[in-house]
């Protein structure tokens, strides 16, 4: 488990992250989401006891990595962005030497040829690092951090460079060990973090924008008050017709999907539902609609609202209303 | 720290500088031998000695130059850093690997006082001793390169600040000759590593030069380790 308790890091007057606190159970994913320069390797170095935080505190179950710094690392298996990898060793010399750094006491020959087998790389435990591709090198150093089994995963950007078959395979992986392990993972590509992770934290300029479950936030914001709707007709002539309609917030016509078939947007206030309403004065007018589907924005979108700055911000899950949506 | 010292040990075998030091270091120390002992026919070995103490600030700094500056240019730095080991161990375990190999070296005069032996009468108790300070010597000047590897990022920059800071080192009894103020003159003149070392090559030794060389290291080694604190406080 781990607990983050108001953790700041700052470089002179910059503030690289700024108190920032969450916790993350046994056996769950927290996915850290941000855009470059965010602060998220900041924050997992400052997990990891690599940088020391300016002030607040980081527990890795329970213990301070200040002041037990040794106890806390030993429950930490870390990637960090860059694999530590000393590149003139052989995969096995390498992992061997981690067995002995981190002092295990696993018996030694079934561990490693467990963790190069989770990892997929025991067909190259005999080659020197140099030569492998940067795919083998990615795994390795994911090897590098699960062995001695530590009860806590941080893993900083795994799939950077992996082929898209490996990548799903690192992510049922990272899946399976999130069962009986505490993974921080962090990541760019947001469908990846979707996949993998329970809760998401979007970290902004060394703050936390967002911090929920990875469905709620999805969801949270595209509701059923936002439709995609496909009808052919006229198009003014609609336009003005949806506008009538209770609650309505915003109508747009879109581009002609097919000879006479125009796409609208329909956004209505957060809370009501005019899909009913829309299918009334659609067949009252006899304008057939072909389609109709609710906006869902993907965490993408959510993503870059969040960053731009567009004024949405989501705190604690408790307070997750849809007015949050609304104000998107 | 035993797994650091292995790593370090293997990886100056396999980087190929382990052999160019031994080579080299052997290369020289037969040619002083040859010079001062066989050429002269003498059994005494103190000329040989002295020559060494320039040949350890030539070779010391390619021992010591990749020590931590590898670590910081490939990334490993975090590796290590981040590992259930403390900077102690970290430090001390590069140094000791580094020791490990130049005492391998060192121990060559050894089998020339057995060629000797076989000529004449040799003074084990003298090459011992000498032995000993050259040990020392380097266990003090090893400490001075591991803190200048530690403070660069390019293995060659490393190699040439610590060929400058042991040739200051060196100096310091020139720098003292030309000093005028009687209790400066005086405290330069008690730091100096090649007078001590010179002592003993003569057959003078003395408990307080041990603990002037054990104390240099220990200091260096602390600098390192802080060097280390430091940047993860900044």
């Amino acid at each position: 488990m781990i607990e983050v308790r108001n953790l700041t890091k700052h470089y002179g007057d910059k503030h690289a992250v700024n108190d920032i606190s969450f916790t993350v159970e046994d056996g769950e994913i927290l996915g850290f989401l941000g855009p470059n320069g965010a602060g998220k390797s900041t924050t997992m170095n400052m997990l990891t006891g690599y940088i020391s935080s300016t002030s607040g505190q980081a527990l890795i179950n329970g213990v301070d990595i200040l002041e037990d710094p040794i106890r806390a690392k030993s429950y930490i298996g870390y990637l960090p962005e860059l694999p530590p990898l000393y590149l003139d060793m052989t995969v096995k010399g390498y992992l061997n030497y981690i067995y002995d750094l981190k002092k295990c006491k696993l018996p030694r020959r079934a561990h490693l040829n467990e963790v190069m087998a989770l990892c997929k790389v025991h067909d190259v435990q005999d080659r020197i690092i140099k030569n492998l591709s940067k795919g083998y090198k990615q795994r390795v150093g994911l090897a590098q951090a699960l062995v001695g089994n530590p009860p806590v995963l941080i893993l900083d950007e795994p799939t950077v460079g992996l082929d898209p078959k490996q990548i799903l395979e690192i992510r049922t992986l990272i899946k399976k060990l999130g069962k009986n392990h505490t993974v921080i993972l962090s990541s760019h590509i947001l469908s990846e973090i979707q996949a993998v992770c329970d809760r998401i934290i979007i970290i902004n300029k060394g703050v936390i924008a967002a911090h929920d479950t990875t469905d709620n936030l999805s969801k949270n914001i595209s509701t059923d008050h936002r439709v995609i709707a496909r009808i052919e007709g006229p198009r003014e002539n609609i336009v003005k017709a949806l506008r009538n309609i209770n609650g309505i917030k915003y109508c747009r016509a879109d581009m002609e999907r097919e000879p006479g078939v125009f796409e609208y947007e329909l956004e209505a206030t957060a809370g009501s539902d005019i899909r009913r309403e829309l299918f009334s004065i659609l067949s009252e007018n006899g304008w057939p609609l072909l389609m109709l589907r609710s906006a869902e924005l993907t965490l993408e979108d959510v993503f870059l609202k969040i960053t731009m700055g567009e004024g949405l911000v989501i705190e604690a899950p408790a307070a997750q209303t849809q007015e949050n949506g609304g104000e998107a | 720290m035993g797994a650091i010292f292995r790593r370090e040990i293997g990886a100056y075998f396999t980087s190929g500088i382990a052999y160019i030091f031994l080579a080299v270091f052997w290369l020289f120390s037969g040619y002083f031998f040859y010079v001062s002992c066989l050429n002269s026919a003498t059994t005494d070995m103190s000329g040989m000695f002295q020559s060494l103490f320039m040949i350890c600030i030539f070779l010391i700094p390619i021992l010591t130059m990749r020590l931590f500056s590898e670590e910081k240019k490939q990334k490993t730095e975090q590796g290590l850093l981040t590992a259930p080991v403390s900077l102690g161990e970290i430090v001390f375990g590069k140094y000791f690997a580094a020791l490990c190999l130049y005492t391998i070296g060192i121990l060559m005069p050894f089998l020339y006082a057995l060629i000797l032996s076989s000529f004449g009468t040799v003074e084990w108790g003298i090459v011992l001793s000498n032995f000993l300070a050259l040990f020392l010597l380097g266990a003090a000047f090893i400490s001075v390169g591991t803190l200048v590897s530690a403070l660069t990022e390019n293995q060659v920059a490393a190699a040439v600040l610590s060929f400058v800071a042991l040739m200051t080192l060196y100096m310091v009894d020139l720098i003292a000759s030309l000093v005028t103020i009687g209790w400066i003159q005086k405290a330069l003149n008690a730091l100096s590593f090649y007078t001590k070392y010179f002592s003993i090559t003569c057959g003078l030794f003395n408990v307080s030069t041990i603990v002037f060389y054990l104390s240099v290291a220990l200091i260096f080694n602390y600098l390192t380790i802080r060097v280390f604190e430091r940047r993860r406080w900044s």
